[in-house]
């Protein structure tokens, strides 16, 4: 059962609300509250794509336990806002925002970031961001209170809310989910539960998501090993990813929304094989070999070699991908990940590109090309990647680049575009690439008209 | 005054559709859609969906006890296909079980063999084939013909406008109770319970006076619930009537997209001529509007477009030819301005190519071409035009001529971006076009502890028709907002009531609620008099006290009640309004059709990015008449997310069907409405408010469908980015400007 369900017809809370079941609109919002390396965090998530299963030993909130007897600072700043208007979208919009006054993560971003899962379709969001900026302000005269605490201070959530600690704790010790052996693993649920709704409320499920090893995130000298278990948000979060990719940030920002964020895993955009998976674009270029673990037995693969056929992977039912891992770019090497869709944020790629350069005074030493939307399944380019062994950048090289690349691909014509434009935007891309990463040559990359 | 629902919404206690607290046995139902977009069914076997688990009854045409009809202007369009599917999505049966899911996994099992027949999705196609839906209609004034051979300047084109989704964020839904006695209480997400009343009626085979239609309030609509809730209401209400169980069914996003029309995508051809001074002398048009498989509102959408293929210019001389085609898509239907963004489109799309053409900014030939008052209409209306007076505040508080200035700058400066600038005014008639529509009544009690409840035929969908509703009464009461209440919209309090659409909800039900809070004022106001002795000129009502001329005197509101409610004088008054002075000939074309028109200017900057394809509007700043609003907070936010809507429509809001007339972009993650990062940087509104006399509530012009039409804007602007960047590159006009349309024109040679 899906989660929203739960919440809606078992538990009779209707302020959350269905509007795509498919985490497109997050009208079903929630605050999810979980004991994480330690530490209570709380963050945003869609009802609609989790499992009963993932509520497990954790604090769920809807718009129902953030109200008290008058209105929070938040209601009261789209209230004064003008910030609803057919108010179907209101509770989640009001439940994400609480979640950023409630998060403790620096990293993730500004109170409008926290709200960009949530659409609306009367206000022309003007009102909505207003909104958001009151509470900016006032989230920025937080210092050194944690999150919660300074949340319920300010009146954002109830008082309740400080002996939550107290009671997650407690279940920790006390309860353990049950599966059966035949469960499949379910990561974070954002595909799954959109391409195969019925079936999935159905299945039964284990949830690797609950073992904390496969949540971290380390760094071995210059390798970085991921559990399996790591969501999109954790990266964002991370120390060790924030400081060997500079871009992080933006190219965080053009996956998913925040929401979705908080609960898709890198594994699962693995699994799924999405021809156009931004992560797996993302760590083709970096070359990260993955372990796959089956009732004790190890194997490990390279990522490149994992992606088969359309929607075919190297990977047996009942496998499990407990780690990845990959060499983390030096000072001197360069990665850049573009992305380019329908609507710029939210949304799925009509093309998406990755390179991965090794560096050494100023001469690509080795590359790492790839891109998604061109191919049945998401594309390392080899032929590209080699042609840019012991080269220096150039235009000439560029275009011979783009040249080689046009070669390697086999888009087809879908809702996300024909055939001659992935082909032009790939291109496009590459050479956004050259821009971006060589930035003193970047007028040269200019394509002449 | 904030809207009355602000602090329910927020706390998400509001109810809407799926929130109503269900009767024990109440059943599920779920449409079963038609595979196919066009053939002819053989068999239909709905044995195996029987026997699952749950399954009460499947119905089909066969169980319709009155007619197999819901056509609202025409009557083409059955309830449930009898021998024939004409869309993708045309529901065939409707399967009853004790749960949604049971429901659903039976629809699976229903088997349905039908022999294909061609499908059409092309209007031009449709209208060469002589598959239209209407006869077609021409608007003319002066001679266009003769008119051309003084112009200086000729162009033709052709312009393409794409459908849009209306996708309100709660779908479609309905659920029907059985009462005694052969009733049936119907709630339904629909914007025009009357239309659901009618049609459940005649289905049924029973009589209006059976059927109650409750609304309490939609979260969206859009124009999407005004003919399109009737289905599904019907739906429920056949099924509990037959079954004497209550029945409800509430879409799933795909269902909705896919059984549901959208806005109509036309396809047009123009042909505009200028004399040597830019005035346009002349305009021919031809609009090949695509309906869809049924009638649904399209010959008034159609009719719509006519009325507005002039936007907001005089143009002595056009001549303006629409039809309605019949193809094998969900029938379209109302989408907030209702045809006229189409035709509007069209026009700017005229003065684009010719201004390309002469090498001049079009805003030039916009600004010189604007509608004056005193000048005709195509069809016949003298304007009392505010086009040049927004237009020239537009200009002096914006600076535009530094906007543009700027603009060009920046594009001698940059290769890597290119930005473009657009001036939208826009024009926009209120009123039902057919004119008898044009009518509200309101029902006001008083109650004896002095509250007040107010029932109208307006339907709330965020436009907050019933703040301004409770503000009418609060005025004229002289009342706090608080003690005043409005209740659900019902057919059995309100009857006969036009959908809440056109613009209009707020004039018309606000003028009813005017009258009969003012018969009820008058009544008290004699009251009044009688117990203070005092003349009746002299008694006034301020904040809930009586006051004699300016002084205060003891008597209070409730006490004033009460004393009526003792003298056996009534406390209730149902009023009724007719909008006066419309008329409209459509034997001739002509009339006056529109109470007022809606001015207004938008000037768009955005920043194409020339590597990539993407882009970012920049600013959009509005200069809108308002003549006196009586809610600025509310009507700022209708302007501010019309806009947006408007848009969405122009940029990457793609509807996409496949020949088959399988709809692609059927889900949130293939249809892309604005998120909270692409609306534009800064939207600036500047409400133009004048003293004009006018037929409004309180003067306070409708402003529901208006602002949609500044995103028009928009194209034109990134279309002046992408001819920046290759002005040699052969740009036609085709709405919306996806990243791919913008990258493919950036980089497109010239064919020649």
């Amino acid at each position: 059962m899906a989660l929203l369900d739960f919440i809606r017809y078992e538990k009779n809370l209707t302020g959350t609300k269905i509007g795509c079941r498919e985490g497109d609109c997050g009208a079903c919002s929630i605050l999810v509250g979980e004991w994480v390396q330690g530490k209570l965090r709380y963050q945003s998530a869609t009802s609609c794509l989790m499992a009963l299963g993932h509520a497990h030993r954790k604090h769920i909130v809807t718009i129902e336990g953030i109200n008290s007897d008058n209105l929070t600072p938040v209601q009261k700043a789209f209230a004064e806002e003008g910030a609803t208007q057919c108010g179907f979208c209101t509770p989640g919009f009001v439940v994400s925002l609480t979640g950023y006054c409630v998060s403790d993560n620096v990293n993730d971003g500004s109170a409008i970031d926290a709200i960009n899962g949530n659409i609306c379709r009367c206000t022309g969001y003007k009102s909505i961001q207003r909104a958001a900026q009151q509470v900016q302000t006032v989230m920025d005269t937080r210092n050194q209170e944690s999150a919660v605490s300074f949340a319920v201070h300010h009146g954002m959530v109830p008082d309740y809310f400080l002996s939550i600690p107290e009671r997650l704790a407690a279940l920790q010790e006390s309860h353990t989910l049950q599966t059966s052996d035949d469960a499949r693993i379910l990561g974070g649920g954002t595909d799954l539960f959109v391409q195969q709704h019925d079936q999935m409320t159905e299945a039964s499920w284990q949830f690797p998501g609950h073992q904390d090893a496969l949540r971290l995130i380390r760094k071995e000298g210059d390798i970085c090993v991921m559990g399996g278990a790591v969501t999109v948000s954790d990266i964002a979060a991370s120390e060790i990813f924030r400081y060997h990719f500079p871009g992080l940030d933006r190219y965080i920002k053009l996956v998913s929304s925040t929401p979705i964020r908080h609960m898709a895993t890198i594994a699962g955009n693995f699994t799924n094989a999405s021809p156009i998976g931004d992560f797996s674009i993302f760590f083709l270029a970096l070359d990260a070999r993955l372990t796959l673990s089956k009732q004790g037995r190890q194997r490990e693969l390279p990522l490149r070699a994992f992606f088969r056929d359309y929607k075919l992977i190297d990977k047996d039912p009942g496998e499990i991908i407990t780690e990845i891992r990959f060499r983390l770019p030096s000072a001197d090497d360069r990665f850049h990940f573009e992305k380019v869709s329908k609507r710029t944020h939210l949304d799925i790629a009509s093309v998406n590109a990755a390179i991965s350069l090794r560096m050494s005074g100023g001469m690509i030493l080795e590359a790492g090309v790839s891109a998604g939307g061109v191919a049945p399944v998401p594309a390392f380019l080899p032929k590209s990647s080699a042609l840019l062994a012991n080269q220096y950048p150039s235009p000439e090289l560029l275009e011979t680049m783009i040249g080689s690349v046009q070669s390697e691909i086999r888009p087809i014509s879908d809702a996300r575009g024909s055939v001659e434009y992935k082909r032009l935007l790939l291109s496009q891309l590459i050479r956004a690439h050259f821009m971006e990463l060589f930035p003193g040559m970047a007028p040269s990359f200019i394509p002449t008209h | 005054m904030q809207h009355i629902d602000t602090k329910s919404h927020l706390r998400g206690e509001s109810l809407y559709l799926d929130d109503i607290p269900m009767v024990r046995g109440t059943l599920f139902g779920v449409v079963y859609p038609s595979p196919v977009a066009h053939g002819r069914i053989r068999s239909l076997q709905l044995d195996d969906a029987l026997a699952m688990p749950g399954v009460v009854r499947i119905l089909t045409y066969k169980d319709i006890p009155g007619r197999n009809q819901i056509g609202g202007i025409v009557p083409d369009e059955p309830l449930m296909a009898e021998h024939e599917v004409h869309f993708h999505g045309m529901p065939i049966a409707f399967v009853v079980a004790e749960t949604d899911e049971q429901a659903r996994a039976a629809i699976k099992k229903i088997q349905v063999d039908i022999e294909p027949l061609p499908v059409i999705t092309d209007p031009r196609q449709a209208k060469a084939l002589g598959n239209l839906i209407v006869p077609p209609r021409t608007f003319k004034i002066g001679d266009s013909t003769g008119a051309f051979k003084n112009c200086a300047y000729i162009a033709s084109g052709r312009a393409d406008s794409n459908g849009q989704e209306h996708l309100y964020i709660e779908t479609q839904g309905a659920y029907a109770l059985p009462l005694e006695g052969g009733q049936v209480r119907v709630y339904s997400s629909t914007q025009g319970p009357t239309a659901v009343q009618r049609h459940a009626a005649d289905v049924l085979g029973i009589s209006m006076s059976q059927v109650e239609v409750d609304v309490k309030r939609l979260g969206g609509g859009f124009g999407g619930k005004e003919d399109q809730a009737t289905a599904w209401a019907v739906f429920c209400a056949l099924a509990a009537y037959l079954l004497q169980k209550p029945v409800k069914y509430s879409l799933h996003r795909m269902e909705d997209m896919r059984m549901t029309g959208k806005r109509h995508p036309y396809s047009s051809d123009f042909t505009i001529g200028l004399d040597k001074d830019l005035n346009i002398l002349a305009y021919e048009v031809c609009f090949y509007q695509n309906a869809g498989a049924s009638a649904d509102l399209s010959p008034a959408v159609m009719e719509r477009t006519l009325f507005h293929c002039t936007n907001s210019y005089y143009i002595p001389n056009v001549t303006a030819t629409a039809y309605s085609c019949r193809t094998n898509l969900p029938p379209n239907t109302a989408f907030r301005g209702f045809g006229g963004p189409q035709g509007m489109f069209v026009i700017e799309s005229a003065i684009a190519q010719i201004a390309e053409q002469i090498g001049v900014h079009p805003s030039r030939i916009q600004e010189k071409n604007l509608i004056r008052t005193g000048h005709e209409f195509p069809y016949g209306q003298i304007a009392q035009s505010q086009a040049p007076a927004c237009w020239d505040k537009a200009c002096r508080h914006f600076d535009a001529k530094r906007m543009m200035e700027e603009v060009a700058q920046f594009n001698r400066n940059n290769v890597l971006c290119k930005k473009g600038i657009s001036f939208m005014p826009i024009c926009f008639g209120i009123s039902f076009t057919k004119t008898l529509m044009n009518q509200a009544r309101a029902l006001v009690h008083i109650y004896t502890d002095g509250s007040v409840n107010i029932s109208t035929g307006a339907v709330e969908m965020g436009q907050g028709v019933s703040t301004k509703l409770i503000q009418v009464a609060a005025s004229v009461f002289s009342l706090p907002a608080e003690q005043i209440r409005i209740n659900s919209t019902n057919t059995y309090r309100i009857a006969n009531t036009s959908p809440s659409a056109a613009s209009a909800t707020a004039d018309l039900n606000g003028k009813a609620v005017e009258l009969a809070c003012n018969a009820l004022k008058g009544r008290l106001t004699d009251m009044a008099s009688r117990i203070l002795q005092k003349d009746i000129s002299s008694i006034h009502f301020r904040g809930g006290q009586v006051y004699v001329h300016d002084a205060a005197t003891e008597l209070n509101w409730k006490g004033l009640v009460q004393a009526a409610y003792v003298n056996r004088i009534s406390l209730s008054e149902h009023a009724h309004y007719a909008t006066p002075d419309i008329h409209f000939d459509s034997s001739i074309e002509k009339g006056h059709p529109f109470a007022y028109h809606v001015y207004g200017t938008a000037i768009t900057t955005v920043t194409v990015d020339t590597i990539r394809g993407t882009y970012q509007i920049d600013a959009v700043k509005i200069v809108h008449d308002t003549a006196s609003s009586m809610n600025r907070m509310i009507d700022k936010g209708q302007i501010e997310g019309g806009l947006v809507q408007g848009i969405g429509w122009m940029t990457m809001e793609e509807i996409v069907f496949d020949q088959e007339g399988r709809l692609r972009s059927n889900a949130l993650s293939t249809y892309k409405v604005p998120d909270i990062y692409s609306v534009p940087g800064i939207i600036d509104v500047e409400f133009h408010e004048t003293d004009e006399d006018n037929l409004a509530i309180f003067r306070s012009k409708a402003v529901g469908e208006p602002p949609l039409m500044y995103g028009i804007g928009t194209y034109f602007a990134l279309r002046m980015a992408l001819k920046a960047f290759n002005p040699s590159g052969e740009i036609g006009f085709d709405a919306p400007m996806t990243p791919e349309k913008m990258l493919m024109g950036l980089y497109q040679k010239k064919s020649s």
